[in-house]
């Protein structure tokens, strides 16, 4: 069994009366990646959001690398190496492309002396051959905000690899691109995945994708965990199917 | 520090001063509730933080005070200033704030900020800087063999405030507009979907909250006293209200304002009269510190 | 890069400009300091609400406590200053050529020492704040240390204090602060400059942008927000140093923490002149101080209301300010200046093999 990079145990939350999460447990396997489904309200961005320190937890734990980050703040869990990207897709409009990814280097271990310092040309070269990678190159002097919706998703990515992450979060990565690009998105975060060497952890609607994708499956359904396992397994899991098909 | 100390050993030797400071910051403190709710609801309808509502209430106090120069009793002004100041409020909200509602908050505050000015200043050169007050002619009551003192024009600001107050509430409770108010404060969106013409909401409510800084104008010149730049101290004052009870609160926002008035009576006292308004300040600060320390402990920012 | 490149005309142009001012303009050099001093105000106020977009109501705290900061100093280090200011007007105080100069440069070292201290604590209490909140909380500081200081007998409360009084003849004098301020100027604009040529400028544009992301991604927000409202108070507390010096006088309500004018001029200038360029608060600056000088004697007794009308208008009519218009109009012209050289492109070309597009 792979060592668990995240492990998450008993994490209940609620919000105002509502209760998101109740009693999820689960672990992520370092360098694979894992994939989070579930019905549209079955908790699946508040259990992220509690993992990344968006929000406390009402009880349980979360460890990261064995080490507890359940009242953590968002900063200094992101600066451990755990980072996530918005379903909303946020990125800062007003820098252009370039800009936008030299400020998404690493902080971990920023003196005051890095503050003022400018840009090395080994981080500016990196920053370029990312955003190769995600296709954006020819853009990359361009206002952020100028880009498509399905750019500014790439830039999004391509920040994120900039930030040397261990682990990243990615919180329904497909929604609301065209469906022939899909394609070479999930290719990029395979290559995200084995060349760079980072865990994914993968909110999803699209069956496609996350059961091409992902090693393992977990299942969440009003709140609790319904079922986990890979992704075969999952397909033909009938409490699954259920709780899609009873959502509706 | 002396004088705060032996401030404070007055007030523990004679307990019926206490009341009588007591009394008067809740007759004060309905005139500030009243005008912070008008703040808050502002704020929750439009999201529109307006800093001149200390100057729309003196504005109110200058022209009952100007009524009573002319021969014509202030207690008329209480509904003069309304009327007028709801006309003023259309005008401005004509000329600047429709303007600045669909853009950012720091924008609106801006604008609200130059207006306050403009107000100031403009009342400055028509009236001078003195401070003025307008003369109800009434009574004033004595208990406790004059330790304590009741002036019944504050029972009667105190009366009038709560009487307007009643009205506002049950008219925003029960009318037509008072529930489409209401559900553009929820969601203007929706509210425009179903058939709410949220521009009249917008600029109902803004002359609403200016006729109710008109009026609780008139109650200050009347009780207390009226002066161009003191519109800035109100406007703090009534900020720290609405933050503390947070704009939604109705009824914290009329229990703080309450709580503002007593709280002045007695730091005035301890304190001395020339730390009134550090001392207002000091308290928005602490509010503010108050929300911050909040947020630590929610891992948030608060918005 | 040398003198003569594109970017450094600017500077080059005010260098010469403000060196020949008090000699081809000898009856304007006091509104000409003034104009240097507004740049200041300008300029380090954009820093956090154009640059970083926190809107500070407050920056003018920073400014009289310098003033203050080098008052104390300066007359400290001689004579008692309790005493000094309760006493300062029935008998004349005379202070040495020397003690004049050496506290006056140990007061103003000070000065930007102490309003950067000031800065950090404040920063403690109100950075936890977003938008309007942060603007009410700071404009809150800057009438708390206006009322706070007219109660405090030491520096002489309300009354203020009667600076010691410059050796040199009026013409010297004139001078000598007008060269003050505009080097003042100069070194700010330098300093800004640089500051967003840096990651500093990045992350301040950032926490503009997006600050739940920026923290998102790890960047120590409030570390730099602190450092960068520490950074705009040295300059601040130096200028409320000459300022107090220049003006003879100083006292809290009006001229150390002027909370209607200077505090407010800063914001309006900015807007004026385009919020979160290098030049736009300059602009800003020239255009306001210019008009504001020109119609002041001619708006005598409406001045304030003028100017309460002109910063409704700005907000409400013009609020991307010139600078905001001209990146509009020409946005070739003026293309963000990213910290790496955009002219390595065709060694990369070669270097990257071909990628499937990703989008469009």
């Amino acid at each position: 069994m792979n060592d668990a990079i995240i492990a998450v145990d008993n994490v209940t939350k609620s919000y105002g009366g509502v209760v998101a999460n109740h009693a999820v447990s689960l672990t992520v396997p370092r360098g694979r990646i894992t994939g989070l489904i579930g019905p549209n309200g079955s908790g699946k961005t508040t259990l992220f959001n509690s993992i990344v320190g968006y929000h406390p937890i009402d009880s349980g734990s979360i460890r990261f690398e064995g080490r507890e980050i359940s009242r953590l703040k968002g900063q200094e869990i992101a600066r451990l190496g755990l980072l996530r990207t918005f379903q909303t897709t946020r990125i800062y409009g007003k820098m252009d492309c370039m800009q936008n990814m030299l400020i998404s280097i690493p902080h971990r271990k920023e003196r005051y002396s890095d503050m003022f310092s400018h840009a090395a040309p080994e981080v500016g070269e990196r920053a370029e051959q990312l955003l190769a990678f995600v296709g954006l190159y020819e853009k990359r002097f361009l206002r952020a905000s100028s880009l498509s919706f399905g750019q500014q998703k790439l830039l999004e990515f391509a920040m994120a690899l900039m930030n040397e992450p261990t682990v990243l979060l990615l919180d329904e990565p497909t929604a609301g691109i065209n469906p022939t690009l899909i394609n070479g998105l999930i290719d990029r975060l395979k290559r995200a995945n084995t060349e760079f060497g980072i865990t994914l952890f993968i909110i999803e609607h699209n069956m496609r994708v996350i059961m091409n994708m992902a090693d393992m499956i977990y299942c969440l359904a009003h709140g609790e965990l319904l079922a986990a396992g890979e992704p075969a397994k999952i397909q033909n899991d009938q409490r699954v199917i259920d709780a899609y098909l009873g959502a509706h | 520090m002396d004088a705060i100390l032996s401030n404070l050993s007055i007030l523990t030797a004679a307990p019926v001063l206490n009341i009588g400071l007591l009394i008067d910051g809740i007759l004060i403190g309905a005139i500030f509730a009243l005008a912070a709710y008008g703040l808050a609801l502002v704020w929750g309808v439009m999201n529109v933080k307006n800093l001149a509502q200390g100057d729309f209430i003196m504005l109110g106090g200058y022209i009952t005070w100007s009524l009573g120069r002319h021969g014509v009793h202030p207690l008329f002004g209480v509904p003069v200033a309304f009327v007028m100041l709801w006309g003023i409020g259309w005008v401005i909200y004509r000329l600047v704030i429709c303007k600045v509602i669909t853009r950012d908050l720091f924008t609106s505050l801006l604008a609200t900020f130059g207006l306050a000015i403009v107000i100031q200043q403009s009342l400055n050169l028509a009236f001078g800087s003195d401070t003025e007050s307008a003369h109800s002619g009434l009574p004033t009551w004595q208990f406790a063999s004059g330790l304590i003192t009741v002036p019944s024009t504050r029972v009667l600001g105190f009366a009038l405030a709560v009487l307007l107050a009643l009205t506002v509430i049950l008219f925003m409770k029960n009318s037509r507009m008072g529930q489409a108010i209401r559900a553009t404060a929820q969601d203007a969106r929706a509210a425009r979907v179903l058939g709410i013409d949220t521009e009249k909401v917008y600029s109902f409510t803004f002359c609403l909250n200016a006729a109710i800084c008109g009026a609780a104008g008139a109650l200050v010149a009347l009780v207390w006293n009226i002066q161009p730049f003191y519109g800035t101290t109100y406007s703090i004052r009534l900020f720290v209200i609405v933050t503390a009870a947070g704009f939604g609160n109705l009824p914290g926002v009329i229990a703080a304002g309450f709580g503002m008035g007593v709280f002045e009576q007695f730091g005035g006292f301890l304190l001395g009269a020339e730390f009134q308004q550090a001392l207002i300040v000091l308290l928005l600060l602490g509010v503010l510190a108050y929300r911050q320390i909040q947020y630590l402990r929610v891992r948030q920012a608060v918005q | 890069m040398s003198l003569a490149s594109r970017q450094n005309l600017p500077f080059v142009l005010i260098l010469v400009a403000g060196v020949a001012a008090p000699f081809l303009f000898p009856d304007f050099i006091n509104q000409i300091a003034i104009l240097w001093l507004m740049i200041v105000f300008a300029s380090t106020w954009d820093i956090l609400g154009g640059q970083m977009g926190y809107n500070s109501l407050g920056n003018i705290v920073f400014f009289g406590a310098g003033m203050y900061v080098c008052a104390i100093i300066q007359i400290g280090l001689f004579y008692d200053v309790g005493m000094y200011t309760s006493s300062a007007r029935t008998t004349h105080i005379v202070f040495s050529s020397s003690q004049y100069f050496t506290g006056f440069a140990i007061g103003t070292v000070a000065a930007g020492i102490g309003a950067a201290a000031i800065a950090i604590v404040a920063g403690w209490i109100v950075f936890g704040l977003r938008g309007p909140y942060f603007a009410i909380g700071t404009l809150g500081l800057a009438v708390a240390a206006g009322e706070l200081l007219s109660s405090w007998d030491l520096v002489g409360a309300a009354s203020g204090i009667s600076m010691p009084v410059f050796p040199g003849g009026p013409d010297v004098q004139r001078l000598f602060f007008y060269f003050l301020l505009f080097v003042l100027a100069l070194a700010t604009l330098v300093f800004v400059r640089w500051l967003y040529s840096t990651n500093f400028g990045l992350a301040l544009n950032a926490i503009r942008d997006d600050e739940e992301k920026a923290e998102a991604m790890g960047i120590r927000t409030l570390r730099y927000k602190r450092t960068a409202w520490a950074l705009s108070a040295v300059f601040l507390g130096f200028a409320g140093a000459i300022f107090g010096n220049m003006n003879g006088y100083i006292e809290p309500r009006n001229i150390a923490f002027p909370i209607a004018t200077f505090n407010l001029f800063m914001v309006v200038m900015v807007l004026l002149g385009g919020k979160g360029t290098l030049w736009g608060p300059v602009i800003g600056a020239v255009i306001f101080h210019t008009i504001k000088e020109v119609t002041w004697t001619y708006f005598l007794g409406w001045q304030f209301v003028a100017l309460g009308l002109l910063i409704v208008i700005t907000i409400v009519y013009f609020q991307q300010g010139v600078a905001g218009w001209l990146l509009e109009k020409f946005p070739d012209k003026f293309r963000s200046r990213t910290a790496v050289a955009p002219d390595r492109e065709p060694a990369l070309r070669g270097r990257l093999a071909p990628q499937p597009e990703g989008a469009e």
